[in-house]
């Protein structure tokens, strides 16, 4: 099968979405003639022109705004947010107006939005740009959140999204838009909801999001070497969030590992860790672990940001004293 | 270039010429490291608008604040920070003004009333408006300078911190470095109207100066400060400027968003540091050979600087949980 990139997988998705329907429309700073800063939708407006591809000023309430009020109205916007980091300027727009908007009509009114960002540290980009902030918007009823962690998975989740009648928030992990993966020329979908197993093992799960399932592969490799047995499950969206899956092997492996790049506290892994706790506790031989990245700013020196977010190796450590048995506490 | 004012003497002049070449020297070494690769991350170069910064902060006192953006070298060497401590935070080493946490983004200088650069477009806007309203609830008679492109002026929090700042007389000047762009995008594609107006529009009294001319841009300023510390502030500049290098150093290719006879004619024609070095030579307050050695002396300065920073360390690994919180050493620690 061809492989093409992370940027290439969203540029299709978008492409063959806004062929199929007209309503869909792009809207962003920087997103038309320089094809984002990332250079991930270039092409775009020379097909679609400037009516849907649509440059801003940088006003991200105002454009998100917009875009909220558009999609109640008939069509179906791509916002594009430049930095994970600019969600608190939208936060209104995005959690009080666009979450909320289809329970408070009482199901009259859709919002079919896509927010399309990023996240990831290690970029050298500081406290502002280098945020992982999908665990404050999951936390508010009536949005969706995918995380792809893969070419294939960029593509699929993004047509799901762009389909969706409901808010759709997607975060890309801005330091893999070159990374390169095998994804079929034909047309396909991935469904909200379904985690992707993506290496079977009977000794330990880790569960990881976006960024972290290289990282958790990377572990289950060097596990492996060791005699480990690692299972490492793609939940692929976070809301909705496959649970089913998730309590499944950790009722078949007894270890959990969660690991994602939000701050560790009051996120994502605590979520998944506390679910698996409810419903997985009498088959665990082990306290559920979170992984996730420190509970700091993140710094701006290689020396400092490095340690900030879970590496294979801090997995592997991990793993290897939840195989022995041996209790962790907060580092 | 704009007669000079009564009370400047020589000293003041070379004072400004100094910083501005310090500026320009300092951008280079600055985008001469990422170039080899020496430098982590990506740095937005302020080189060409030096005479903005320079004539601003040259009407200030040192207990005077300015707030900075991205672009943020030049406002910092121009409110007096030290080379050495500019690129060990470039690097991301101890020695650098914020222990290499903040990096070029985020460069602050809190000896010299720099309150900080920031990441976030318009991010400043509050804080500079905040700095005002407590120097006046204080009873100081300090002013803040808030420094932001033409492109923040699409942010919203700038008409709601102007409208407060207007309401209630703050010593603050709101300083708009118009240098045509924000990132890839022409100023008129993203702003509607006139600029300078939507802070008339608030009864504030605006002005459109070329921010080419530093002894325009200094003088327009000093009779605002004056006026600002009288409690006669807000006010509203807009400088014309341009940036010579791409939006960031690695943009390199520019052509599709401006043509490179429109970069040339600005560097030849109109930069701020060649228009002055000619007239304080044509109004005989120094010479060619003496400006050569101003410039080769700078040039040393930063050359040392650079390799002093190069040579220093990264901070120890312990402190990535502190500064946190204030008055917390290791915030990781209290679990
Ligand atoms: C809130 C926010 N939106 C977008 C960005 C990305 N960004 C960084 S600089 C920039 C352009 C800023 O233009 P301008 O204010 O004119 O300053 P200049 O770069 O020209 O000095 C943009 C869009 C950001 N940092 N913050
Ligand atoms: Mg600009």
């Amino acid at each position: 099968m061809r492989e093409i990139t992370i940027s290439q997988a969203v540029n299709e998705a978008l492409a063959e979405e806004m062929r199929r329907d007209e309503t869909v429309f792009i809207i962003g700073e920087d997103v038309a003639e320089a094809g984002t800063p990332f250079k991930v939708l270039s092409g775009l407006v020379e097909e679609f022109g400037t009516a849907r591809v649509v440059d801003t000023p940088i006003a991200e309430p105002g454009f998100m705004g917009l875009a909220v009020g558009a999609a109640m109205t008939g069509t179906r916007p791509v916002v594009d947010l430049m930095f994970g980091d600019f969600i608190y300027l939208i936060m209104d727009q995005l959690c009080n107006q666009a979450a909320k908007t289809h329970y408070m009509s009482g199901g009259k009114l859709n919002v079919p939005l896509v927010l399309r960002t990023n996240l990831g540290a290690t970029r050298r980009s500081a406290a502002q740009h280098s945020q992982s902030l999908h665990a404050l918007v999951a936390h508010i009823p009536g949005l969706k959140v995918a995380m792809p962690s893969s070419a294939y998975e960029a593509k699929g989740l993004m047509k799901t999204a762009i389909r969706d009648n409901n808010p759709v928030v997607i975060f890309e992990d801005k330091l893999m838009y070159n990374d390169k993966a095998p994804v079929p020329e034909e047309e396909y979908l991935i469904p909200f909801g379904e985690a992707n197993i993506k290496r079977e093992g009977s000794d330990i799960t880790l569960i990881a999001t976006s960024s972290m399932v290289q990282v958790c592969e990377e572990a289950a490799e060097i596990l492996a070497a060791e005699g480990i047995s690692a299972e490492v499950i793609d939940p692929r969206t976070i809301v909705p969030l496959d649970e089913k899956t998730l309590i499944a092997s950790a009722k078949k492996t007894s270890r959990v590992i969660v690991v994602d790049e939000g701050h560790q506290s009051y996120g994502v892994t605590g979520e998944i860790a506390g679910r698996i706790n409810e419903k997985a506790f009498y088959h665990l031989d082990a306290p559920v672990l979170r992984m996730g990245a420190m509970d700091v700013p993140v710094p701006f020196s290689p020396a400092l940001e490095d340690i900030t977010v879970p590496t294979p190796q801090a997995v592997v450590e991990n793993a290897r004293k939840l195989m022995l048995g041996e209790m962790i506490h907060a580092a | 270039m704009s007669p000079s004012k009564p009370h400047h003497n020589a000293q003041d002049y070379l004072r400004m010429y100094r910083q501005m070449v310090r500026i320009r020297t300092f951008e280079d070494n600055a985008n001469q490291l990422y170039l080899s690769a020496k430098m982590p991350g990506l740095t937005h170069m302020y080189s060409g608008e030096e005479a903005v910064a320079v004539g601003i902060c040259e009407a200030l006192r040192k207990t005077d604040k300015i707030t900075s953006t991205h672009r943020g070298h030049g406002h910092c060497v121009a409110k007096g920070a030290e080379f050495k401590e500019m690129f060990c935070e470039l690097l991301g080493k101890e020695e650098g003004y914020c222990r290499g946490k903040g990096g070029s983004m985020h460069i602050a200088d809190q000896s010299n009333g720099n309150l900080g650069a920031n990441a976030i477009v318009g991010g400043s806007m509050g804080i500079a408006t905040g700095s005002a309203f407590s120097a006046k609830l204080l009873g100081k008679d300090d002013v803040t300078v808030c420094f932001f492109g033409d492109g923040a002026t699409a942010q919203g929090l700038m008409y709601e911190t102007m409208n407060m700042a207007a309401l209630w007389n703050l010593p603050v000047i709101y300083a708009c470095e118009n240098n045509g762009y924000s990132e890839y995008t022409k100023t008129e594609e993203i702003a509607a109207g006139s600029i300078t107006a939507r802070a008339e529009a608030f009864g504030m009294e605006a002005f459109q100066v070329d921010g080419q001319d530093v002894l325009a841009v200094n003088a327009l300023t000093e009779q605002l400060v004056e006026r600002c510390r009288k409690g006669e502030g807000p006010f509203f500049i807009e400088l014309m400027t341009y940036r010579y290098h791409g939006h960031h150093v690695g943009d390199i290719n520019r052509e599709y968003y401006r043509s490179k006879e429109e970069e040339q004619d600005w560097k030849e024609n109109r930069d701020p540091i060649i228009r002055f070095r000619s007239w304080l030579v044509s109004e005989g307050i120094i010479s060619e050979a003496e400006i050569d050695a101003m410039n080769a002396e700078i040039k040393d300065d930063a050359a040392a600087a650079v390799d002093y920073a190069l040579n220093a360390k990264y901070p120890d690994v312990s402190e990535v949980d502190m500064h946190v919180f204030t008055d917390v050493t290791h915030a990781l620690a209290q679990g």
